[in-house]
């Protein structure tokens, strides 16, 4: 299990901007009627978007009324599942994969390019407070090891340099290029395909 | 290799895009009609008869798990949900079909489901594949477009509603259960079965829950025949299967292939060899990182399906394959694998949540040499204690690999820890149980 605890600095209100209650409505009427339980992972994901990247206790006090569940049931979902950020991550937030297949490719160079262009330690700000970055647990690419997810995108076959060029751009305020790094196409072996040949000349 | 006419996934590395039109230019969407207008007895023969066994790691056969299914609606609604929340290190199978082959998985999705009688589909996707399940989103809004689903979804008669819920980092809701309390909106953790879901699963209705490699082929093996995709691979390990070959390797790749392929063929001929070549190989995990490693010296005549893997005391899991070559340390690797395993217990029993942290400790102090001699023997029987005393096999996908660690590779460890804390005292370790006899003068 990971320990995850809320952040000290808490908002005192949280109300779904227009926008999020829209979406929110559409999310509940995919489940059965009274089940409206279910839309809770949802929500706190639009909650997450609004403010920031991250979800304060007043949200999840608010979506526990939205959905007429208790609260207490929230803070669990809250603080079970990983994607949610109970303080606050910036508004890059990077994850660098580093579990075994990721991790015997060179995932501790990305590592190692994450504390010197972003912050020393994870989990902690950058100077200009617009990103954070963190170790976490398979993305799911392996074949396209190493890689790093910022945000919703992924980057993949990445190596030190590569990835000190995507974190300047970041922090410059671009939108790197999401994808593999070493050209290749989604996940065929680089230069050595032998599948599926007339299809990739039609 | 297998032939290219066989391959059921011909647009696995999108060279032809994802949309209504250019999938049915591969075969799907052609002919649903008359698929189901054959019947559901008929549907589900022709899935036993294939022989197609689950894709999501246990490999138990589909058109079983189908016939589950109560034969009439009850007062309960039947729902199928779809597990797409993959998350085992090793494989990436399943976003590939999600991003460049949706149409096969809704397809797939409407036959289930009218196989099974249900007129409402969760994918369950996990959170991080946010920008694929949004490629699957667009496909299943184009297939409501053209009337693929929905009322009489295409002319089948058969009304169904696909929806998506997505995951949030949780790898325990790949495990059929704890995904289903995922979906109701509680902590993933898993429940006990009996009762099975196919009787009392989602919202307590009777659910089929399959992967979704195993949904994706059902479409083309009702066109091509069950006797089709028995006719691939070798008895009980029938058909076409997508590997994931990542790892010290030097084409990493995604590549469909029939089972009880050659693990060597795989390496050498799509993965483009071992890096420093074939004798630089130490070991190779077969089936994504839950199952055991296999020593190079057995790779050599290893094939590639769930039985084979079985007398080999590993399994074939996801397909996916992790390669290690002689740079890397095996314990490292495996202490690794041992702290994944503790950051996803979910807690809910003790042998798991305690364990598999003590596991990644004892690993890690292993892979420096700090540890001694006899707690080598207490790291397997730390595995034993948990495995097949929890609730869900998650109990056995963490300490499996570590079993396999000490099965095959017990003498490297021994060689580098044999620290002796009550003869010589070489490090401060306080965790040691006999440190503090040390301190004591008169000990």
């Amino acid at each position: 299990m990971s320990l995850r605890r809320p952040a000290k600095n808490q908002p005192e209100n949280f109300e779904f901007s227009s926008s999020s209650l829209e979406d929110a409505r559409k999310i509940v009427s995919k489940y059965p009627q009274g089940k409206q339980q279910s839309a809770v992972m949802a929500l706190l994901y639009i909650a997450q978007r609004q403010n920031d990247n991250w979800i304060p206790l007043a949200a999840m006090k608010y979506i526990a009324k939205f959905l007429d569940m208790p609260y207490i049931k929230v803070y669990e979902v809250a603080t079970f599942y990983t994607m949610y950020n109970l303080s606050p991550v910036g508004k890059h937030f990077i994850q660098v994969c580093t579990t075994t297949p990721c991790m015997i490719r060179g995932a501790g160079k990305l590592v190692e390019a994450c504390k010197e262009k972003i912050s020393e330690n994870e989990c902690e700000l950058s100077n200009d407070k617009s990103c954070s970055w963190m170790e976490v647990e398979c993305l799911g690419a392996c074949v396209n090891a190493p890689m790093m997810q910022i945000n919703n995108d992924y980057y993949e076959d990445l190596d030190k340099e590569k990835t000190l060029k995507i974190l300047d751009q970041i922090l410059n305020g671009e939108v790197p290029k999401p994808g593999s790094y070493r050209g290749r196409i989604n996940n065929e072996p680089e230069n050595n395909r032998k599948t599926l040949m007339d299809y990739k000349n039609a | 290799m297998l032939k290219d006419q066989d391959r059921i996934f011909k647009n696995l590395y999108n060279d032809m895009g994802s949309d209504v039109s250019s999938s049915q230019k591969r075969g799907d969407w052609v002919n649903t009609k008359e698929i189901t207008n054959k019947g559901r007895d008929w549907i589900i023969n022709e899935i036993k008869e294939s022989q197609l066994r689950g894709r999501g790691g246990a490999g138990f056969p589909t058109g079983l798990k189908w016939s589950f299914a109560p034969k009439e609606v009850g007062s309960r609604p039947h729902y199928l949900v779809i597990n797409g929340d993959e998350s085992e290190p090793g494989t990436c199978k399943d976003r590939d079909i999600l991003r460049f082959e949706p149409h096969k998985l809704i397809e797939g999705c409407l036959i289930a489901s009218y196989a099974v009688q249900a007129h409402v589909c969760y994918i369950y996707i996990r959170g991080e594949y946010f920008v694929d399940g949004q490629k699957l989103q667009v496909a299943i809004d184009e297939a409501y477009e053209k009337k693929l689903l929905g009322k009489n979804a295409a002319g089948t008669g058969w009304d169904l509603d696909i929806y998506i819920h997505y995951g949030a980092g949780a790898y325990i809701c790949g495990e059929e259960t704890a995904l289903l309390e995922s979906i109701e909106g509680k902590k993933g953790q898993p429940r006990l079965k009996p009762p099975f879901p196919a009787l009392i699963g989602l919202y307590g209705c009777p659910t089929i829950i399959n992967n979704v490699e195993t949904i994706a082929v059902v479409p083309t093996i009702l066109r091509k025949g069950g006797k089709w995709f028995a006719s691939l691979g070798r008895e009980k390990n029938t058909g076409t299967k997508i590997f994931c070959i990542s790892g010290n390797v030097n084409t990493p790749c995604n590549v469909e292939e029939e089972m009880n392929i050659p693990l060597k063929e795989l390496i050498e001929v799509h993965a483009g060899g071992v890096i420093g070549g074939w004798d630089n190989l130490q070991a190779v995990i077969p089936g994504g990182s839950s199952m055991p490693l296999i020593p190079k010296e057995k790779c050599e005549t290893l094939t590639m399906d769930f039985d084979s893997l079985m007398a080999e005391k590993s399994g074939l899991g996801t397909a996916g394959i992790v390669v290690i070559n002689k740079d890397q340390d095996i314990i490292k690797c495996m202490a690794r694998i041992a702290r994944f395993y503790k950051h996803e217990s979910c807690g809910q029993c003790t042998p798991c949540r305690e364990g598999s942290g003590w596991m990644w400790r004892m690993l890690e102090r292993m892979s420096k040499g700090d540890a001694t001699k006899d707690e080598v023997e207490m790291l397997g029987d730390v595995t034993n204690q948990i495995a097949g005393h929890t609730i869900c096999a998650f109990g056995e996908g963490s300490s499996w690999p570590v079993q396999g660690l000490l099965r095959h590779f017990k003498k490297e460890i021994v060689e580098r820890n044999n620290l002796d804390p009550i003869v010589q005292k070489k490090n401060n370790i306080p965790y040691l149980v006999d440190q503090h006899l040390l301190d004591k003068k008169n000990a």
